[in-house]
């Protein structure tokens, strides 16, 4: 087939040239990149803070620095990782670069609104950095910004409350025109039972970025209101009741668990059946189980809570309602087991990353099971298991679902390929490095090691120094990666539309895309895991 | 996209504007008003029903949900639905606290 068309590389769509031409453009795949820029730029500062927090652990008392400044540290980390790099790293970055062109679409259906959002976006970023280095001094109180120390410390809270207000409003901007565009721009032929499980991903994270976001926008608030105004909403002394601001953090913040999560289940559904050379198994399941964990994972939030002194009653229903969403997500992992079952197996790059998810997602997720039965969770609550729970889930999870994105999908959109072999390597040292440096946690947590504290027995620290160890592996793993991508994008063999021999609409449109997307009309009348007749480039 | 509207946009008179107005007006009012009685139990139930009330009359009338297709109405009801199961189950906890 030949390439008769510019790319978007080269076709802006606007008079504008430069950098001018990508401030303003409306294009999704631009808007893609620039999300994708700004969020691989954060996850490095994220990144070194995170080597900091490992490094002042390696050993009992100051190691680099003081107790604020790791207070500070640790909140930046959490921080900058939660609202800036993880949330919107698949969905607004390989969200905006996929899903239009995997609906047969030429744009999302808002495409300024689209550019708005990346603009909040931005605006939102600068702003927690701003809150860094202004008031007095950089937050101290934890990404969870938990009354009363919020509604009292003296560091910048305050404008970081603000940042996160203005991140929100992105997020929830970037769900609408998702929804939008998979109910109004489905190219002819595509039914609901056609769509790409990465795209239905999206549908159900953008149902739970509308609705629950404006619900820490409003708790975010009220929290500089307090501080601000000194309202007495979470203040027992003004009648207020501080476990409230927790009810209400996480109604927002545990769905904002799946907004993370969700669409790198996406990214294995669709990686899954290309590397295996079958159509998935149990493709509605799978659909159907991401609007399940959309709803339940919505009614599970109190499950953080169950050593704060709420009622028993609740402590048994959230506890018995968390339970409930393991099913769905064991639905999507026995699918994608099945799909690889007696398939014709090629272990590329995206795939490894892809196996690498269900591996560390499932560690993270049975081990979520210990968190989530009440009485087991009053024995390991805030102490280092739920630090290691968290980062299998998140990292492991979402980290390693966008690694496995980027090896699928990029190479499409900068038309060069990386080098396969070093993808491999950089792979096996991430996943060794990440267990060295999470796994021990897990111990050291079981063991009574409390999550954030500056100090420690000296017990604990044979498991913090193979933490921090297994920390520098990581680092070299995910340095290794981020160069041999950067290098192949920008010097590695060109590929033709579709390397992989994949189905879906995005490979059947040339490589790089051009500016609306399609030469020709696209056929979506096909399955988008049938396979038959078509095979990978070269 | 297609060029043919699905359905003309509704233009509410300004009488039936004004009654809600006046309504909601009203509503604000007894809100105010009963908020200086105290109902034990009953005070968060009345506020919540004056609250949910205003709130309706807003939606169906100035935001035209009243006029919308069943789809578009189905869609912000699920919308309020989860609303309120977000508050009915916080007070799972609220409810129950210390017994």
């Amino acid at each position: 087939m030949s390439n008769n068309s510019l790319s978007f590389w080269e076709d802006s769509g606007s008079s504008r040239s430069g950098i001018m031409a990508w401030l303003t453009t409306t294009d999704h795949k631009r808007i893609g990149l620039m999300y994708m820029y700004i969020i691989l730029a954060m996850f490095i500062a994220g990144l070194c803070l995170g080597l900091a927090i490992r490094l002042e652990l390696i050993a009992p008392g100051r190691t680099i620095m003081d107790a604020q400044t790791y207070n500070t540290v640790f909140t930046l980390h959490g921080v900058i990782m939660i609202f800036i790099v993880v949330i919107p790293s698949i969905p607004a970055a390989i969200g905006n670069l996929v899903l239009p062109i995997q609906l047969g679409a030429e744009d999302v259906a808002f495409p300024r609104l689209n550019l708005f959002s990346w603009y909040l976006y931005v605006g939102g970023t600068l702003l927690a950095l701003v809150s860094l280095f202004t008031g007095g001094g950089a937050p101290d109180t934890g990404w969870t910004f938990y009354v009363p120390f919020s509604e009292f410390t003296t560091t910048n809270v305050s404008v970081a409350v603000i940042a996160v207000f203005i991140l929100g409003f992105s997020s929830i901007l970037t769900g609408l025109n998702f929804i939008t565009t998979i109910h109004r721009l489905r190219a002819p032929g595509m039914t609901w039972t056609k769509i790409p499980l990465f795209t239905w991903s999206l549908y159900a994270t953008g149902w739970i970025q509308v609705l629950a976001t404006p619900v820490l926008g409003i708790t975010v608030l009220l929290i500089f209101a307090e501080r601000v105004l000194g309202v007495g909403l979470f203040d027992p002394n003004k009648g207020g009741d501080p476990i409230l601001y927790q009810h209400l953090f996480w109604i927002y913040s545990h769905p904002a668990v799946y907004i993370m999560i969700l669409p790198a289940m996406g990214v294995v559904s669709d990686i899954i059946p290309v590397f295996a050379r079958k159509p998935i198994f149990g493709y509605k399941a799978i659909a159907f189980s991401s609007l399940m964990i959309a709803f339940a994972g919505s009614l599970v939030w109190a499950h953080h809570m169950f050593t704060s002194g709420m009622s028993d009653t609740a402590v048994l229903i959230f506890s018995l309602l968390t339970f409930v969403v393991a099913i769905p997500s064991a639905i999507k992992v026995f699918n994608w087991t099945a799909t690889l079952y007696k398939g014709s197996i090629s272990v590329e790059p995206p795939l490894l990353y892809a196996l690498g998810f269900i591996f560390l997602f499932s560690v993270g997720g049975l081990t979520g099971l210990i968190l989530g039965s009440a009485g087991t969770d009053v024995h390991v609550h805030d102490t280092y298991f739920v630090v290691s729970h968290f980062h299998y889930v998140i990292f492991g999870g979402t980290g390693f679902g966008m690694f496995a994105a980027a090896h699928f999908w990029l190479p499409k959109y900068y038309g060069r390929m990386y080098n396969k072999k070093i993808a491999k390597i950089a792979f096996y040292i991430l996943f060794v490095g990440f267990n060295l440096l999470y796994f021990p946690l897990f111990i050291i947590g079981l063991e009574g090691m409390p999550r954030r504290y500056y100090d420690y027995l000296p017990q604990y620290q044979e498991g913090h120094v193979i933490s921090t160890v297994g920390s520098w592996i990581l680092a070299v793993g995910i340095i290794i990666m981020l160069v041999n991508l950067w290098r192949g994008f920008t010097k590695g063999e060109k590929v033709g539309r579709n390397p992989w021999g994949a189905a879906t609409l995005e490979w059947a449109t040339p490589t790089p895309p051009p500016l609306l997307n399609f030469d020709e009309e696209p056929d979506a009348s096909r399955k988008p895991y049938d396979f038959r007749g078509i095979t990978p480039d070269e | 996209m297609s060029e043919n509207h699905e359905h003309q946009h509704h233009i509410l008179s300004i009488k039936t504007a004004g009654i809600i107005l006046v309504l909601l007006l009203l509503l604000t009012g007894t809100t105010v008003a009963v908020s200086r009685i105290d109902l034990g139990f009953l005070n968060v139930a009345v506020a919540l029903t004056l609250a949910v009330t205003k709130a309706l009359l807003v939606i169906l009338f100035f935001m035209h949900m009243k006029y919308e297709n069943r789809f578009m109405q189905m869609i912000v009801f699920l919308c309020f639905l989860l609303l309120a199961i977000f508050i009915g189950m916080t007070f799972f906890d609220l409810a129950y606290r210390g017994g």
